[in-house]
């Protein structure tokens, strides 16, 4: 075990003195109040100094994580601006196109206080509509996907050939004009051998082939007759715009005299660079690369691919069944165990005595949080993960028994127990059917929280489950595949809670009608 | 049939604040088998606390009551309730509610239908049989609560203001058929309202309250209820007696509600 102090440090950096708290190792051999000397610039930190000294640290990091925020948060204004600005002038346009249709005739359209009245505010079916075909729209239009026509897409990356010549001037004064034919080519496409007739004169003509996205370097100089190295040739004019560059005049500590050039052309970016070759950035245009965002039709293509045939080597059923299979386990034990818990608890002064501190301090713990845990107790087989949505599940369905039973008006009671019914009977036949809607709002709570839990323990340990494959394919950045996953959780999880709400409109009934 | 005895109850119970409330004082009353009592009294007199006592819902701390010469110790089969609302099982049908009683006590289906389907011809609900009860308007509830309480055949009715939401007019048709309900039967019937044509109508008996500490302020013995058992409700407030005897039981109320209201102001 050794000695660890904390220090005050005085030093320089970027001109300043600035002071900083660190942690330090005593060394061996030395006694901390007694035989030990702190570094050079530093002193033993009092108490105050320790801190003080850890406010300042964690008070100039938030700061600066405060300010990329703000940041963050201000780049997105226009953005959230225009599709405010979409919504409305969809809206003001739906109201156009019906003023022109039969109005309808209900109670509702005839109420003239609708702002503020929640009953006459009622979710737009055509408004829902518009809003999901919205998205892939904007999706379409950011990915240039084919589904949607051209003229929406936004300006995507240049595709094709351009050219521009540049003038070169060798050592001697001598001046020729040559030209550089630059060719963009999809990701994907084969590269070709892209030659060009070299011209006449000491400046030979160059070709170069980009991917889309990406830059090139060209030396122009590789087939001219003259060289930079050799000749102290160099360019002075693109597109006959001259200019005075040399990258050869430097001062004695190796940095520049001059600033290189940068040219924006019609096809994208040329830029002379520290070493005066030709630097060309094609327009990338406003569209997301592939791997950021795939298009829909890709993200579709490849759901029939794993769907048929897997994702490396397991098939998507299964991925899917392994998920919904720990959902379903972990869910029935946590509530088999949490309903009577419930019960207990909302029955019993001595139950919810003893369980309400357990309850009230598991409750607000994230499933998540109890990950590596899980994982140090169980590994990462089913049992862990099992275990961890038990656990998810547990709380929930304990507080929603337990608030069931507290529900029950003490009149159901009090009549039960004057009509003769034994405590057994009052609580089969009145308080667990008096719960039970509690109980089914509940079990709609932790199965969304069980579905959210399985794909982030899948995220961390799993062999199989919709979360490992979204895993296996950010490694592989198959990026259409991520989303593809994404999209499923989100199918997934929306068909389990209607499966929930049809389940409680059918059992339950008289939910809210007591 | 059986009687009920109320014997010098008094209760009292402790705040947290360390004071204390003494709900009950001394009250003591006697009711012959098959008797219509009404009580009245302003809020907080502790009409409520005494039926919960004789319900077995609450102990009193001094005194005790006796039904059928035994001591009431908790709620029992022997003494039916029929609450304001919302005691009725919504997840039962009306028959379902109705038969409850019969169906805890593990009696022979065969046994107690013929009464049930009977007891709901009388409340009018013969149609009704199979609905579920929040498919049903508030006076229809309150129906199937009296015959709930009538199918188990209890000694004694507990009413705790069975009527108080239902509006006028339903009220009064519901305030003849308890009336018609206490003669066919022959029940011992104890009846809390806040409603003082209620009280009169439906009381042989009518007892008023006063509060802090609760006890019975006076006792009335009316030939109302007698009468309406034949006769229309407004034919009986006709009677030359009716309007002098409210008046008279207004005015007491009153001027308790007064007499609470200008200590509450004091103590203010």
């Amino acid at each position: 075990m050794v000695d660890t102090v904390n220090l005050m440090c005085t030093f320089e950096r970027l001109g300043t003195t600035q002071t900083e708290l660190r942690a330090s190792p005593v060394p061996e051999g030395q006694i901390l109040g007694e035989s030990y000397v702190p570094p050079e610039g530093c002193d033993v930190a009092t108490g105050w100094e320790v801190f003080a000294g850890q406010m300042g640290l964690l008070g100039s990091e938030l700061w600066t994580e405060t300010q990329n925020v703000l940041i963050g948060a201000l780049s997105a204004i226009p953005s959230i601006a225009i599709y405010v600005a979409i919504i409305l002038a969809f809206m003001f346009a739906w109201r156009a196109l019906k003023s022109f249709l039969t109005p309808t005739r209900d109670y509702t359209s005839l109420k003239t206080v609708t702002f503020g009245d929640e009953s006459a505010v009622r979710s737009m079916l055509s408004a829902s509509i518009i809003s999901v075909v919205l998205i892939f729209v904007i999706w379409g239009s950011f990915t240039g996907s084919s589904l949607i026509p051209r003229f929406l897409h936004l300006p995507g990356p240049f595709l094709g050939e351009a050219s521009f010549t540049y003038t070169m001037e060798d050592g001697a004064g001598n001046r020729d004009d040559a030209e550089v034919f630059v060719r963009v080519i999809e990701a994907g496409a084969e590269e070709t051998d892209y030659e060009v007739d070299p011209g006449d004169g000491i400046a030979a003509n160059d070709a170069t082939e980009i991917v889309e996205y990406r830059s090139a370097i060209v030396a122009w100089d590789r087939n001219d007759a003259a060289s930079r190295r050799d000749d102290g040739a160099r360019i002075v004019a693109i597109n006959g715009q001259e200019f005075e560059f040399d990258a050869s005049l430097e001062d004695e500590d190796g940095n520049l005299l001059q600033t290189p050039p940068t040219f924006d052309l019609d096809f994208g970016r040329v830029a002379i660079t520290d070493r005066g070759t030709i630097n060309i950035v094609p327009n990338q245009g406003v569209q997301m690369q592939p791997l950021y965002l795939p298009a829909p039709e890709v993200v579709w293509q490849s759901f029939i691919d794993i769907a048929k045939y897997g994702y490396q080597n397991v098939y998507l059923t299964v991925h899917l069944g392994f998920s919904l299979f720990r959902v379903v386990v972990g869910f029935l034990l946590g509530a088999i165990v949490g309903i009577p818990l419930g019960y207990a608890m909302g029955l019993s002064n001595w139950f919810r005595g003893w369980f309400d501190p357990i309850v009230e301090f598991m409750r607000p713990v994230p499933p998540l949080a109890l990950i590596p845990l899980v994982i140090i107790w169980f590994g990462i087989g089913e049992v862990g993960k099992i275990f961890l949505l038990f656990l998810a599940a547990l709380w929930i369905m304990a507080i929603a028994a337990r608030s069931g039973v507290s529900g029950v008006r003490i009149t159901k009671v009090h009549a039960a127990y004057s009509l003769g019914a034994s405590k057994w009977q009052i609580l089969r036949h009145v308080i667990i059917p008096n719960s039970l809607p509690e109980i089914f709002t509940g079990a709609r709570v932790a199965m969304g929280v069980c579905w959210g839990t399985v794909v982030a323990a899948e995220l961390v340990a799993a062999e199989e489950g919709i979360g490992k494959m979204i895993t296996t394919a950010s490694k592989f950045q198959s990026t259409d595949i991520i989303l593809l996953g994404v999209i499923i959780i989100g199918i997934v999880g929306f068909g389990i809670d209607m499966l929930m709400r049809m389940a409680e409109r059918k059992l339950v009934p008289w939910k809210g009608k007591g | 049939m059986s009687g009920l005895a109320i014997d010098n109850i008094s209760m009292r119970f402790d705040l947290p604040n360390g004071g204390h409330v003494q709900a009950l004082q001394d009250v003591t009353l006697d009711i012959k088998p098959g008797e219509i009592m009404s009580v009245l009294g302003p809020s907080g007199c502790g009409k409520t606390t005494l039926l919960n006592i004789v319900a077995g819902f609450l102990a009193p701390t001094e005194g005790e009551t006796r039904v059928n010469d035994h001591v009431v110790e908790g709620p029992d089969a022997e003494r039916g309730m029929v609450f304001q609302q919302g005691a009725l099982f919504e997840w039962m049908s009306v028959r379902d509610n109705v038969s409850f009683g019969p169906r805890m006590a593990g009696k022979k289906k065969a046994d107690y239908m013929g009464n049930v389907d009977h007891l709901l011809d009388i409340v009018g609900l013969q149609d009704f049989k199979e609905k579920m009860v929040y498919e049903l308007s508030g006076g229809m509830q309150q129906r199937v609560a009296l015959a709930r309480c009538l199918a188990n055949d209890p000694d004694v009715i507990l009413m705790d203001e069975p009527l108080g939401a239902l509006d006028a007019l339903t009220r009064e048709k519901m305030q003849s058929l308890v009336l018609k309900l206490w003669k066919e039967t022959g029940k011992t019937i104890i009846l809390i309202t806040h409603s003082i044509d209620e009280a009169l109508l439906l009381g042989e008996r009518v007892l008023v309250m006063a509060p802090r500490p609760g006890r019975i302020h006076k006792e009335y013995r009316l030939p109302f209820a007698e009468m309406g058992v034949n006769a229309d409700l407004r034919e009986v407030k006709e009677h030359p007696q009716y309007a002098p005897t409210r008046e008279e039981i207004l005015t007491m109320i009153w001027d308790m509600e007064e007499e609470i209201m200008g200590r509450t102001e004091e103590g203010a």
